[in-house]
């Protein structure tokens, strides 16, 4: 049953890959089936160790990853129903960053984020306006016109996020993040997602290994080991409630 | 002794002026015909090449294997034989199957499925993230294959470049049988009427053409490259 502040749905949705060793084919499963429920305007974290089935799980979301069975519903929206033009269409709404930045390094900065909006079909006439709205937003208008090799890790990952929310998508996929980032740079960059979170209302969706990244910005967390969803998590007061004895031993630090 | 016989050379030379620049004419005509006609074909093949190899938007083993295969067999035709195979076919084309144009378009067809290659292998340059970023994006696949194009332009251009040299070196081969330019030209009075300094003059013209195409290709692709 989806609810109004229900954004992102996920109903028992799994997704397998095939391997190949000793020339034979292998298939293991990277998500199990797992349904879970963002709701509209949280930070939600998906928290687990490599190989815990995180970034699939948040690639799902999108359909980046096509999931082997189960349906994916945004903002009401069953993405796992649309056809190709159709999801396309719908992706406007979903925006992504990424661990390694993923900006086109043959467009400068101002034009990496007018991309999105041309693609999204944003009116012509209003992309400049928005394309500085978006950098003001993450306090890189001065770098407008540099290409993404002359900035830092932080400022690429800024670029990342002026140009996923330009559209003024509803929810924002972030995928590590952080974690080609150093600490302070981590501090800033987290400080600006919860911005954009809190003053455009955008849902965030999180993955991180870090548990120091769950605790500073999100309000609750999926626990997520080998492919399992262990449970989902509060955040109170920057603590990590974990209800389970397996997701306590996950959130544990040693 | 010496300065009798530079000057005896260069008055020969210059006996010939006329037939070294339309020599040189025919060479830029088989180089430019050939070059552009390769760089449409080549690269319309080099995309789809790319697209349907594995992981990529049109995977497609299938269409793969057909036409890796295609371009593999092409490839492998030494390009003299391939000259004669295709003369039926450019006479009804053109009328005829000898002179710069016939030679370019035998030119234009194994510098093809030459330039096919450097494009898949260009493309396959590009970040597997980029590619992703635009999909989540909700890009439609022409754009996705524009930011291939755009991310792996510089690489491009020194393909071109490469293309564009081999053709020129192959128009020489192809003078050999018909097709004139200056590879024939040093072939006929070079060789067979044991003119030495016309040899060695079209040597050195197209050394520096060399020179000069792939100075322009080095500029433009690092002008173009901002990674």
């Amino acid at each position: 049953m989806t609810t109004m502040s229900d954004m992102i749905v996920l109903d028992q949705v799994y997704k397998k890959f095939q391997t190949q060793k000793d020339g034979k084919t292998h298939w293991f499963t990277a998500v199990e089936p797992i349904s879970l429920t963002v709701k509209q305007g949280e930070i939600f974290g998906l928290m687990g160790y490599s190989g815990a089935g995180k970034s699939t799980l948040l690639r799902l979301m999108n359909l980046l990853e096509r999931p082997d069975g189960g349906t994916v519903t945004i903002d009401g929206e069953v993405l796992t129903d649309l056809n190709p033009k159709q999801l396309r269409v719908a992706r406007h709404n979903v925006g992504m960053i990424f661990q390694q930045f993923n900006l086109m390094s043959n467009r400068t900065v101002f034009e990496n984020v007018a991309f999105n909006l041309k693609v999204s079909g944003y009116a012509k006439g209003n992309i400049y306006e928005r394309v500085m709205e978006c950098l003001e937003i993450v306090n890189l208008t001065d770098r407008a016109n540099h290409y993404p090799a002359q900035l830092s890790g932080g400022q690429k990952q800024r670029v990342g996020i002026a140009r996923a929310i330009a559209p003024n998508p509803k929810v924002l996929l972030a995928d590590e993040p952080t974690s080609a980032l150093d600490p302070s740079t981590t501090r800033a960059l987290l400080s600006t997602l919860k911005e954009v979170n809190e003053k455009l209302g955008v849902t965030i969706v999180i993955v991180t290994h870090e548990m120091s990244v769950i605790r500073r910005i999100c309000n609750r967390a999926a626990l997520l080991h080998q492919g399992h969803l262990l449970e989902v998590a509060d955040i109170i007061d920057g603590q990590i409630i974990a209800k389970t004895e397996v997701g306590r031993g996950l959130v544990q630090e040693d | 002794m010496l300065a009798m016989s530079y000057n005896d050379a260069t008055a020969r030379l210059w006996e010939l002026r006329s037939e070294i620049w339309q020599a040189t004419i025919d060479t830029f005509v088989m180089m430019g015909i050939s070059t552009v006609a390769a760089i449409i074909i080549g690269g319309l093949f080099g995309i789809f090449l790319f697209l349907s190899s594995d992981k990529q938007l049109l995977q497609n083993k299938p269409l793969y294997a057909l036409l890796g295969g295609i371009t593999n067999f092409m490839r492998a035709f030494p390009f003299v034989i391939l000259m004669i195979a295709m003369s039926p076919f450019t006479k009804t084309l053109i009328g005829t199957s000898i002179g710069p144009v016939a030679a370019s378009l035998v030119l234009a067809l194994a510098g093809s499925f030459y330039f096919a290659r450097l494009v898949e292998q260009n493309l396959r340059e590009v970040p597997r993230g980029i590619v992703e970023a635009t999909e989540s994006m909700g890009a439609s696949p022409f754009t996705i294959i524009k930011v291939l194009l755009t991310e792996a332009r510089s690489g491009l251009v020194l393909s071109v470049t490469i293309l564009c040299i081999s053709l020129l070196s192959y128009s020489a081969a192809a003078g050999m049988i018909g097709g004139g330019g200056l590879g024939d030209l040093a072939i006929r009075y070079g060789y067979y009427r044991y003119q030495t300094e016309v040899m060695i003059f079209i040597v050195i013209m197209l050394s520096i053409m060399v020179v000069g195409i792939q100075g322009i290709g080095n500029l433009l692709a690092a002008k173009l490259d901002k990674r």
